[in-house]
C-alpha cells in the first residue's frame, strides 16, 4: 500500500489530474471497443437469421401455392370424371 | 506444422475454434488486468523522479508495445492474404484494424498526458510522437479501405497494400529514440541486458501487458467471428447453425390436429 488514505490516493501526489485522465480515457476507449464489437457481431447475426426467416417464408408460399395448385386442378379432373361417368351412364341408360 | 494449421484455413473450424478460445481468454483477461491494474495504481512503489505520474507507465507503454505489434500482426495477414489469397488471413486483417486504432489512441492520448507533468508540454513534433500518429492515420486508411469497396476482395486487396507500405513505419517508431534526438525517454522494459526496472515494478507492469494481451485476443476473435460470419452468410454451415426459431404457431396447429 502506498497510500495513507483515499484522498491521497486520489491525489497522486499532486498528478491525480493525468493519472485519472490517462486511466479513464483508456477505460472509456476500450469499453467502447468492446461493445461496438458485440454489436456488430449481434447485427450480422440478426441480418443473416431475417435473411433465413425471409428465405423459410418465400419457401413456404411457394409451396402452398404449389398444393393449391394441385388441389385445384385435382378438383377440375374430378369434375371432368364425374361428368364423364354421367355421359358414360347415359350412354348405358340409352 | 502445416498438416495442424491446414484445417485452421477452413472458415467452419476456425470459427468453432474461437469461440471454445473465447470464454478463457476473457477470464484470463479480466483476472489479468484487475490484479495489474489495481497493482499498478496502490501497491507499485511510485518513482524516484517522476512520483505517482510514473503509474501512466503501466498503461502506456503496454498500449504502445500492442499498437506496434497489432500493426506487425496485420501486416503478416495481408501479406498472406495477397500472396496466397487466403480469405481468412484478409478476415483477419480487417478484424484487426480498430482494436490496433484504439491502442494507438490510449498510446498518443496517456503519453499527452503524461508528457504534460512531465515535459511542460502535452505534444511536441518530435520523431516518437509523430510516427505514432502517423501509425495512427495508417489504422484509419487501413479501416477505410476495407469499407470502402462492396466487393470485400476488392477491398481486402487495396487494404492489404497499404497495410504493407505503411509497415516501414514501425521501424521507425521503434528507433526514433536512437536515431533522432528527442524529448521521449528510451526504452525501459526492452533493453537486453540489464533491467533498468526494480522486480517491484516490472512485476504489475509485466500482469498488466498480460492482461492486455488477453483482451486483445478476445477483441480481435470477436471481430474476425464477426467477419467470417458476414462473409460466409450464403455458406450452408453458417445457415445451419443460424437457423432461425421454429415459431410455436405451427407447432400447436400440428397438435390440434
Amino acid at each position: 500500500m502506498q497510500f495513507d488514505s483515499f484522498s491521497a490516493f486520489l491525489a497522486m501526489g499532486g498528478y491525480g489530474f493525468y493519472v485519472w485522465l490517462s486511466y479513464g480515457i483508456s477505460a472509456l476507449l476500450l469499453i467502447i471497443l468492446v461493445i461496438a464489437s458485440n454489436k456488430q457481431n449481434k447485427a450480422v447475426i440478426d441480418r443473416i437469421l431475417a435473411r433465413q426467416k425471409r428465405e423459410i417464408k418465400l419457401r413456404n408460399a411457394a409451396s402452398q401455392q404449389i398444393q393449391q395448385q394441385i388441389s385445384a386442378s385435382a378438383s377440375v379432373n374430378n369434375t371432368e370424371d364425374e361428368i364423364k361417368k354421367e355421359n358414360d351412364s347415359n350412354e348405358v341408360l340409352s | 506444422m502445416w498438416k495442424w494449421l491446414h484445417p485452421y484455413a477452413n472458415p467452419e473450424v476456425t470459427y468453432h475454434f474461437t469461440g471454445k478460445l473465447m470464454p478463457w481468454l476473457s477470464a484470463f483477461a479480466a483476472i489479468f488486468l484487475s490484479i495489474g491494474l489495481v497493482w499498478a495504481l496502490i501497491f507499485a512503489p511510485a518513482d524516484y523522479q517522476q512520483g505517482e505520474s510514473f503509474r501512466i507507465f503501466y498503461i502506456h507503454v503496454p498500449a504502445a508495445m500492442f499498437s506496434m505489434s497489432i500493426y506487425f500482426a496485420m501486416a503478416i495477414a495481408a501479406f498472406c492474404s495477397l500472396v496466397w489469397q487466403l480469405k481468412l488471413s484478409d478476415a483477419a486483417a480487417s478484424a484487426m484494424a480498430p482494436v490496433g486504432a484504439t491502442f494507438t489512441a490510449i498510446a498518443l492520448i496517456t503519453g499527452a498526458a503524461w508528457g504534460k507533468p512531465m515535459w511542460g508540454t502535452w505534444w511536441i513534433w518530435d520523431a516518437r510522437l509523430t510516427s505514432e500518429l502517423i501509425l495512427l492515420f495508417l489504422y484509419f486508411g487501413v479501416m477505410a479501405l476495407h469499407n470502402a469497396f462492396e466487393d470485400k476482395n476488392v477491398a481486402g486487396k487495396a487494404a492489404a497494400i497499404l497495410t504493407l507500405v505503411g509497415s516501414i513505419n514501425l521501424p521507425i517508431i521503434k528507433y526514433s529514440v536512437e536515431w533522432w534526438n528527442t524529448l521521449h525517454q528510451g526504452a525501459t522494459v526492452s533493453k537486453l541486458g540489464k533491467p533498468s526496472m526494480t522486480a517491484d515494478m516490472f512485476w504489475p507492469f509485466l500482469i498488466c501487458f498480460l492482461g492486455f494481451a488477453f483482451l486483445i485476443s478476445v477483441v480481435i476473435c470477436i471481430r474476425f467471428r464477426t467477419e467470417i460470419l458476414s462473409r460466409n452468410s450464403m455458406r450452408p454451415w453458417v445457415k445451419e447453425l443460424l437457423l432461425p426459431p421454429v415459431t410455436p404457431v405451427t407447432t400447436t396447429v400440428s397438435e390440434d390436429k
